[in-house]
């Protein structure tokens, strides 16, 4: 029983991170209805900048937290100048295919930039067992995980406040509605888009942070993306709670699969058992977890 | 014109003029809370044009939308050539000959106004995937001949210089008109037109209504329609179903409908109890 | 002034339904035919077949596979990898099975049992649409990879994982393994592709292909007059995994030899082939090869430059590679979003019209 507490645990907290992937995700479709491929590669490109300017420059690493995120933002920007501002009305597919090529280039552009060798990404995050789990549950508990978890849920709350109550997250979600009304009453919706990719940079760059300190800065970092996107099928592409929960669904009935169910079939189901749990949950529910009941009309 | 449209046999084996073509007994349909369509029964007879009114929301697109098979009403039945049916998908209703046009126009896009229209002659098409691939053979005597029917709509509505221009690139009272095409590319028993004239200028509208009644009488198709002209439905239609908040509120020839109180009231507005 | 449509009238139906009803075009269509049918075996060597043409000719036949679902039904597939996998490890078998099996009917059959694994895998799409049947359809490149990798059967237990081709003969030429010649493989893909793209331009001018673009265009509309969804998405699920299966098939047998299949066919061949298919065209059978043509030649092209011209060390170079691929994508969608073909077809509008500008 205790195992299998465990397991559940440490399934919780893994899809607390893919939630973190998938939130960026969100951010984007939301905002702008771009199915956004290139947020794992983001979340990579954020961890590789943030441990290359502490290794290269030797700051501490708040110093190059604010830098990369200023780097992020700076990204956003760039982004909307050269990519979407000229993609603006082309249907959905072609801008996916564009965050494809992004995806691409900022792969290239970082492993050229801070080269492609594993990093090791350390900034004091608390690691090992944590003894009290230990001691009075007999349970085994990562301690970053638990950090992971808690900065994710520090992050939800931010975002939710920002969304609900500031002008911006009003503009935000407006241009989330309907991009044509939203222009116009004067929302502007360049600023509202580099506003969105930094934020999901910003997302990403947490994200990258905590994978990174887990598993070291490398390319594989950008596989999580692909781990990310069951959760977005079963809690829905414009679903921020949704993100959550189908995060914790997909950690959780991933590390229960592999251990219980993997011996079975020769092991390493986790690759593709995710997007079998997600399907045959969509099979079922096709709105996804908390998407409205779907009534088409003509 | 049309001399040579030849006038066809009418559809619909067995049902004779005038008799009932299909028949909607107390359907009601409601989604999650909210009803749509309330206990309505009405019917439609062969060869007439029957117009359904009523103000927005009042349900005529739902009901057009339970008749061909898209909604499924919660209760009620729906009798066609004398055969009660429940639940059916769309697919089988085209089949049975209920075509349509839409409020808002459902063409393809991406296909040029020919393809479209071809499309409407799909299910009268059987030659089988193999000769598909050679293009060759009994698939391509298929092909040329539906063609030369797609062909005999497409002077009948006046189309043919738009044959293979892609229907995004048409202005939208052409579109409406493809549209038709299409629907009558299926040779159907019943046509159902949701807002044929919605958008058109006063021209455009004599030129539909004037298809319309051609179809009525040369074609012998029935015509269920849904405008909000008045002036277009009394001058076409033999009989008016008036619905208001889902409810039938009048039934009838067109000059008995205008002259009932119901419906006076529900158009000018009289507060609802 | 050589491009000129006018004089040439239609007096029956067929001859307006023709494949290239100017005639220019089908001149042009047939001297390239005879090129690459006849001058071309000729000139070939092994460098040219095993960089440039083969790889061209095989991703063509899968990038116009995925067309055909993508482009004229509008079902996304991230999926083109694993559906290869099935094409080749099927020919695997089929050749190791039944070694007395002609190569011609190795390769169909591979096509025609990822055609069934690409229905089962289709299913979904009638209750999930969009993005979120792409990422469902990675559910199948991630299981099928795995099935390959992890099932000992499928690779008939051999210690390293990898498939090889035995030799097949095909008119007592050998066709696959090592000691095929350059200008017989060649051939026989060329043959292939060649074949299956008069078949595939004749299913999509059809019903099935009009009731494709349907679906793809406005799906209920399409159901209300008459289309069945489900057996026109299957349908085009199972002819464009068939082509699919057809190009892992020749990949594995003619082309490689030999593959693993986590690296042969990755996540990474799956958006190559859609790469192929939106930079070349949605919808647009010489699409496909326009695509495929630019994403063949463009790496080698890119290789070329800075390795050979510039001087730039090999692992330098690879980075700045996928950047360049990344941007140059970037660049073609913002320039033409509808792809090669569409560039193609302006051009021949400009030429028809020409010296006017409208």
């Amino acid at each position: 029983m205790t195992f299998f507490i465990e397991t559940v645990l440490s399934g919780l907290m893994a899809g607390v991170m893919y939630s973190l992937v998938a939130l960026g995700f969100v951010l984007i479709f939301k905002a702008s209805g771009i199915f956004n491929f290139a947020q794992g590669v983001m979340c990579l490109f954020a961890a590789l900048t943030f441990v290359g300017i502490m290794e290269k420059t030797g700051v501490p690493w708040p110093v190059s937290f604010v830098l990369t995120v200023g780097v992020m933002v700076a990204l956003a920007w760039v982004i909307e100048r050269f990519v979407l501002s000229h993609l603006v009305n082309q249907e959905p597919i072609i801008l996916f295919m564009a965050t494809i090529g992004l995806a691409y280039f900022l792969e290239g552009f970082g492993d050229l930039l801070w080269g492609s060798d594993v990093k090791v990404l350390n900034i004091g995050l608390p690691s090992g067992a944590s003894d009290w789990m230990l001691d009075s549950f007999d349970i085994y508990v990562e301690k970053l995980e638990v950090v992971a978890a808690v900065t994710a849920a520090l992050l939800v709350t931010v975002l939710a406040v920002f969304f609900q109550k500031t002008r911006v997250g009003r503009a935000l979600r407006a241009v989330a509605d309907d991009h044509q009304a939203a222009l116009s009453v004067g929302i502007s919706l360049r600023s509202i888009w580099v506003i969105v990719w930094s934020v999901a940079g910003i997302v990403a760059l947490v994200a990258g942070i905590m994978w990174g300190s887990k598993s070291g800065v490398q390319f594989s970092l950008s596989l999580i993306a692909l781990k990310a996107l069951p959760v977005l099928i079963l809690g829905g592409f414009t679903s921020i709670p949704g993100a959550i929960v189908g995060g914790l669904i997909i950690g959780v009935g991933e590390k229960v699969a592999e251990i219980y169910v993997g011996p079975m079939v020769g092991g390493a189901i986790e690759n593709w058992f995710a997007y079998m749990l997600a399907l045959a949950f969509l099979l079922v529910r096709p709105q996804g977890l908390f998407g409205e009941r779907i009534i088409e009309r003509v | 014109m049309n001399a040579h449209v030849q006038p066809q046999p009418v559809p619909g084996s067995g049902i004779a003029r005038g008799d009932v073509l299909l028949q909607v007994d107390n359907v009601s349909l409601s989604f999650g809370g909210v009803k749509a369509i309330t206990n309505i029964s009405f019917d439609i007879r062969k060869g007439e044009i029957r117009a359904i009114i009523g103000p927005n929301g009042a349900g005529k697109t739902s009901m057009l939308n339970v008749i061909n098979g898209f909604y499924h009403p919660q209760e009620g039945t729906i009798t066609w050539r004398g055969e009660k049916r429940r639940k059916m998908k769309p697919y089988e209703a085209a089949s049975q000959g209920i075509a349509r046009t839409f409020q808002n126009v459902a063409l393809f896009r991406g296909m040029t106004t020919l393809d479209n229209i071809m499309t409407g002659r799909g299910l009268k098409m059987k030659k089988s995937f193999f000769w598909q691939c050679l293009h060759w053979g009994p698939a391509l005597t298929e092909e040329i001949e539906h063609r030369r029917r797609v062909e005999e709509i497409i002077d009948f509505l006046e189309i043919q210089a738009i044959r293979k221009t892609p229907v995004g690139r048409l202005p939208y009272g052409l579109q409406k008109r493809v549209e038709l095409a299409r629907a009558l590319a299926m040779e159907p028993d019943l046509l159902l037109l949701d807002e044929p004239m919605a958008g058109m200028n006063l021209e455009e509208k004599e030129d539909m209504s004037r298809f319309i009644l051609d179809v009525n009488q040369q074609f012998g198709t029935t015509i269920a329609l849904i405008e909000h002209d008045m002036g277009v439905v009394m001058d076409l239609s033999d009989r008016v179903v008036v619905l208001d908040y889902g409810r039938k509120i009048a039934d009838g020839p067109p000059e008995e409908v205008q002259a009932n109180q119901d419906v006076i009231d529900a158009y000018l507005g009289v507060p609802h109890g | 002034m050589l491009y000129r449509e006018a004089g040439q009238f239609k007096t029956t139906y067929a001859a307006d339904q023709a494949i290239f009803p100017i005639a220019q075009d089908k001149w042009v269509v047939i001297a390239f035919a005879a090129i690459a049918f006849i001058a071309v075996p000729f000139l070939v060597n092994d460098y040219w077949t095993n960089a440039v043409f083969l790889p061209l000719l095989i991703y063509g036949l899968a990038a116009l596979g995925l067309n055909i679902l993508v482009g004229y039904c509008g079902q996304i597939s991230l999926g083109t990898g694993g559906f290869m996998a099935v094409g080749a490890f099927a020919s695997y078998k089929l050749m190791t099975s039944f070694p007395e099996l002609n190569i011609v009917f190795v390769v169909l059959l591979s096509g025609g049992i990822t055609a069934l694994v690409g229905v089962m895998f289709g299913l979904p799409s009638l209750r999930i649409k969009g993005f979120y049947l792409a990422v469902a359809t990675l559910a199948a490149q991630f299981f099928l990879i795995w099935l390959f990798n992890k099932v000992g059967w499928f690779y008939n237990y051999s210690a390293t994982g990898q498939i090889s081709a035995p030799d097949r003969a095909i008119f007592g030429l050998t066709v696959t393994g090592p000691t095929a010649l350059p200008w017989v493989k060649y051939l026989f893909c060329l043959g292939f592709l060649a074949f299956f793209a008069l078949v595939a331009k004749n299913v999509v001018r059809g019903r099935i292909g009009r009731n494709w673009m349907a679906i793809r265009d406005m799906d209920i509309a399409a159901e209300l007059i008459g289309v069945r969804p489900l057996q026109t998405k299957l349908s085009a699920f199972a002819f464009s995994s068939f082509y699919v299966g057809m190009a892992g098939s020749l990949l594995f047998a003619v082309y490689l030899g030999a593959v693993e299949v986590t690296e042969a066919f990755s996540i990474n061949v799956s958006f190559l082939v859609l790469f192929m298919v939106i930079i070349g065209g949605l919808g647009s059978i010489l699409g496909s090869f326009l695509g495929a043509t630019f994403l063949v030649l463009m790496p080698i092209m890119l290789k070329n430059a800075m390795v050979d011209g510039m001087g730039l060390l090999p692992v330098f170079a690879k980075h700045v590679e996928i950047m360049l691929m990344g941007l140059l994508i970037i660049f073609f969608l913002i320039v033409e979003p509808h792809g090669l073909a569409r560039l193609w077809q302006i051009t021949k509008e400009k030429l028809r019209l020409w010296p006017f500008p409208y």
